[in-house]
Order: C-alpha cells, then structure tokens, then sequence
C-alpha cells in the first residue's frame, strides 16, 4: 500500500513547483480569462435572465481539453529530460508513491483553478436564485472531468521525455474523448453506423456523463465511469515508467 | 555492505553489462574505472534499483535491491551522473524536500538540511535557485543530497566531474573525511583521483570486470610504474592497440 505521508512530500513538491514557475500564474490567468469570455461574451450569461450555470459548466471540458495537458506534460517528461527522475526514483519510496503524488498536484492545482472562479457563482446567486443541485454536480462533474484529463497527461507524459509531444498526445487523447460522445458528431455517425455501435463508443466519451452531472443529476455510475479512467490511466502510467526508466 | 551478484544488463541485443560481481566492507573506497561506454553507470543504476538488471542482484546492507527496493534505498546516498537537481527549486527548499522524503520531520529536518548545507559549503547559495547556479555548485547541491541522511553507503558517479581544481580537491578531501565509517563507490576517469582517495580499484571494459585490486597493484602491473599504460593496456583490444 503507498504510504499516506510519501505521496504527499511527492504532492508537496510538485505543488511548489507549479508555483515557483510562472507557469503557474499564466496558466490560472488564462484559464479565468478564457472561462469567463465563453460563459459571458459567447454564452452571454446574463443576458439570458436566467439564474442558472448551465452555460458556465457547458464551456468547461473545451477549456480542459486545451489547457490540463498543459499542465501534466511536465510531470514525468521534465524529469526524464533533465535526468532527476534517478534521482526520483532512487529515494526510499515506492514508484505507485511517487505517480499518485505527481497525479494528485495536477488534479490539485486544476482545483485551485476550477475553485477560482467561485465569484461566478456568487453572482449569479446574488442575482437570482440558481438551483445549488446542478451548481454542485456542475463543479463535482468539471472536478472528475479535470481529474480524467490530468491522469491522460500524466500517461502521455510518461511516455517521452519531450513535453510538446506529450501535449499533442494527450490534446488528441482527449478531443477523441469529448468528440465520440458529442451531439454534432454522434449524429453524423448515427445517420450511417449501427445504433449500438454509436452508443457504446459514446459511452466511453467525456460528454454524456459530463451532461447528467451538469444538470445536477450526480448519478454514481458517471463517478465510477471518471474513476475508472483515472485508475486505468494511472496502472498504465506505472507501467511504462517502470519499463522505460532510462530510455 | 555492499555486495554486488553477477549482475548482466541487456540493452535489446547488445550487453552493456556482462555478469560482475564485487564486495565493498565498510572503510573502502571503490574506484570504478573504465573507458568511456564501458558499463559503469548501467552498473551503479543497477546497484541503486534504478535499472532493473536482466539477471543478478545487488546486495546493500543486507537488502536486496530487486527484492526490497525500499529498504535497500534507505541504506545508500546516490549522486548520478551530471548531477540532475530540479532547476526551480531553491536550494534550501530542494535539500529541504530530500529530508522528507527520506523521512525527516520537524527539528530533525531542519538539523539535517543545515548539516548538508555547512559540509557542503552552501551557504552562500543556500536561497539561489538551482537553475541558476554555477555547475560546481550543482554538483555540490546533488553531492549535500547524497550525504543528507549520513548513509553507510555511498554510490557516486563521477563526483568531481566538471570541478575546478580547488573544488576537486574539497569534494575528495570530504570523500576520505567519511571513508573510515562508510562504503563508498565512485566512478571516475581520473586514474589520480583513484589513487589519491580509493582504496580499491575495478577496472571495466566491455562490461566486464578486468582488473580487481589496489592501487598499488595496478601500478605493479607495468615496468614504468605509470597509471595510464596499464589501463591502456587492460582496457584496449588488440587492434586498437596497435593504432594508439
Ligand atoms: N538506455 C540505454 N539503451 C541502450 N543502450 C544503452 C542505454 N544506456 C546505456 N547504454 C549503452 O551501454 C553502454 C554502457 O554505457 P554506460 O553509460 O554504462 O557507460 P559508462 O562506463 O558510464 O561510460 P562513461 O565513462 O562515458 O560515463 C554504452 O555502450 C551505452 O551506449
Ligand atoms: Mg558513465
């Protein structure tokens, strides 16, 4: 079992490290920027009259998709690159230790982030009276959303020891994910392919079980079905830096 | 405390490592020599359970490295090849990081990070980030890393890689200072650096072992009493000796 107390020095430091960089602040400022120019310039939030964050939750698994591989494709390619992943992996804790410290800062620091845009939240409360259902499975959705996407990076990540290749890898990943179960798409197939055939790769999509959650339908099986892309994409990320330590 | 198993490293089809075994007691120093690409960093990964080895193992203070990584991990300090430290941490905090994750905590880790920083002459860098620090004193930093929890076994690749001569000159004078109560591996191109601080020297070649003994017995080995013939003469084949 990995000790409580190695995963979070593991935690620790790269936490820090997203803060002593610049990256960290540009990353935040971005992403508050891009959020709210989609939620009030493209959605146009308030002028819908309507007190509710379906529009603010609608935008954020196209922000994710662009901005969380940027976020993990330093995680292990950094390390391989500059060679202190020996370093790393020499210390006295174990490799599922150090891959669940570097997963949870990720997840973490998309927390903060996704945890910033409260006064969104705020206002429209203020303004009106939203209901707080949908509002928590919104941020429950984009939180297990967030996660899902963190732990693809994390793999791509793992894979080369160049960041931009780890980002295209895990940009693709992603996009793949939301696009099988969007609207748009999953309706020019369903013209052509089988039924069933539609419904099963749209189950494995981001989407559907992002839709109930934003809806405020927090249903288990969408829980399971992020936990389970999380724990898959964690086991395989074990795998291939255990078997590519020097390559 | 140190024992090493018939240790084979396989790149694909080609042999990096071919089956060498070796011990090192307390109050030895190891030299581990050899031309360049000849094994001895695939061997000290190996010893240190960062490469798996395709067969053999390595024996640290009684764990063994394939089997209890952990427990075998505690035992030693590892300073890799180039020194690698992350370049956005300061060096307190870095250093700060190590005892923690070797398991320190509170006054201890303070105590632990002050005592690195004052062997290794850090001071003065101590709130640089490590980025922009000089390769000497990355060098230093990796080396403060390695010695933070006083192991009684230390592997070193290429300490003094890089150094100036002053500086060359402090990291061996440390190096003897804890010869007496440690094990100690250090790889090296420097056949006077081998015999200034080793006890011992292995020379490989080819990913295996060519010679095993003292200094004093290496230089036996050649009518002039020179260093570099004998390892000329150890490590380079038949053909290319005719060249040289
Ligand atoms: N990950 C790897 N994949 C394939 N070959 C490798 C790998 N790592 C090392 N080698 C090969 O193994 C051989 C031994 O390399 P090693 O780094 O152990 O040499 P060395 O003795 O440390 O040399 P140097 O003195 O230059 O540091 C070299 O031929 C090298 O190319
Ligand atoms: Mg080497």
């Amino acid at each position: 079992m990995p000790r409580v107390r190695n995963v979070f020095v593991v935690l620790k430091r790269e936490l820090m490290s997203y803060f002593e960089s610049p990256v960290a602040y540009v990353f935040m400022v971005f992403f508050l920027l891009l959020i709210g120019f989609l939620t009030f310039s493209v959605s146009r939030l308030y002028e819908r009259n309507m007190a509710d964050l379906q529009p603010f939750f609608f935008w954020y698994p196209w922000v994710f998709l662009i901005l969380v591989p940027a976020a993990t494709m330093g995680l292990w390619a950094e390390e391989r690159d500059t060679g202190t992943i020996e370093l790393l992996l020499t210390m006295p804790i174990t490799l599922a230790e150090a891959l669940l410290g570097k997963f949870l800062a990720s997840w973490l620091f998309m927390a903060i982030a996704i945890a910033l845009t409260f006064p969104v939240v705020v206002t429209v409360a203020i303004l009106g009276d939203p209901d707080m259902g949908a509002v928590i499975g919104g941020y429950v959705g984009t939180l297990m959303l967030a996660g899902a996407c963190a732990a693809i990076g994390m793999l791509t990540s793992s894979m080369t020891r160049s960041q931009v290749i780890s980002y295209v890898i895990s940009f693709t990943i992603c996009l793949v994910l939301l696009l099988a179960g969007w609207e748009p798409i999953t309706g020019f197939f369903s013209k052509w392919a089988p039924a069933w055939l539609v419904d099963t790769v749209a189950a494995f999509s981001f989407i559907p079980h992002f839709e109930a959650l934003r809806r405020g339908v927090v249903d288990l099986r969408d829980i399971a079905y992020y936990t389970s892309i999380i724990v898959f994409m964690l086991f395989a990320t074990h795998i291939v830096v255990e078997n590519r330590k020097s390559a | 405390m140190i024992e090493v198993r018939n240790l084979v490293k396989n790149f694909g089809p080609f042999t990096a490592v071919k089956g060498v075994s070796f011990k090192v007691e307390k109050g030895e120093v190891l030299g581990f020599l050899g031309p360049n690409g000849a094994g001895k960093t695939t061997t000290m990964r190996m010893i240190v359970g960062f490469l798996p080895p395709t067969s053999g193992t390595a024996v640290i203070c009684g764990h063994d490295v394939v089997e209890q990584p952990v427990e075998a991990k505690r035992m030693f300090g590892y300073l890799p090849e180039n020194a690698p430290v992350y370049d956005s941490m300061l060096v307190a905090n870095f250093l700060s990081f190590i005892a923690e994750i070797r398991g320190f905590k509170g006054a201890e880790k303070k105590e632990r990070v002050e005592s690195a920083i004052r062997k290794c002459h850090l001071e003065s860098v101590r709130y640089q980030s490590i980025g922009t620090l000089s390769k000497g004193y990355r060098q230093r930093v990796c080396f403060a890393q390695a010695i933070l929890h006083d192991p009684p076994v230390l592997i070193m690749d290429e300490p003094t890689d890089g150094l100036d001569p002053n500086q060359k000159h402090v990291v061996r004078m440390m190096i003897k200072q804890m010869a007496a109560q440690k094990s100690i591996i250090i790889s090296t191109h420097i056949l006077e650096e081998m015999d200034a601080v080793c006890t011992r020297a292995i020379i490989i070649s080819n990913g295996s072992i060519v010679f095993n003994g003292t200094p004093d017995e290496l230089r036996s080995r050649s009518p002039s009493g020179r260093l570099d013939e004998v390892f000329r003469e150890l490590t380079l084949g038949k053909e290319e000796k005719v060249n040289a």
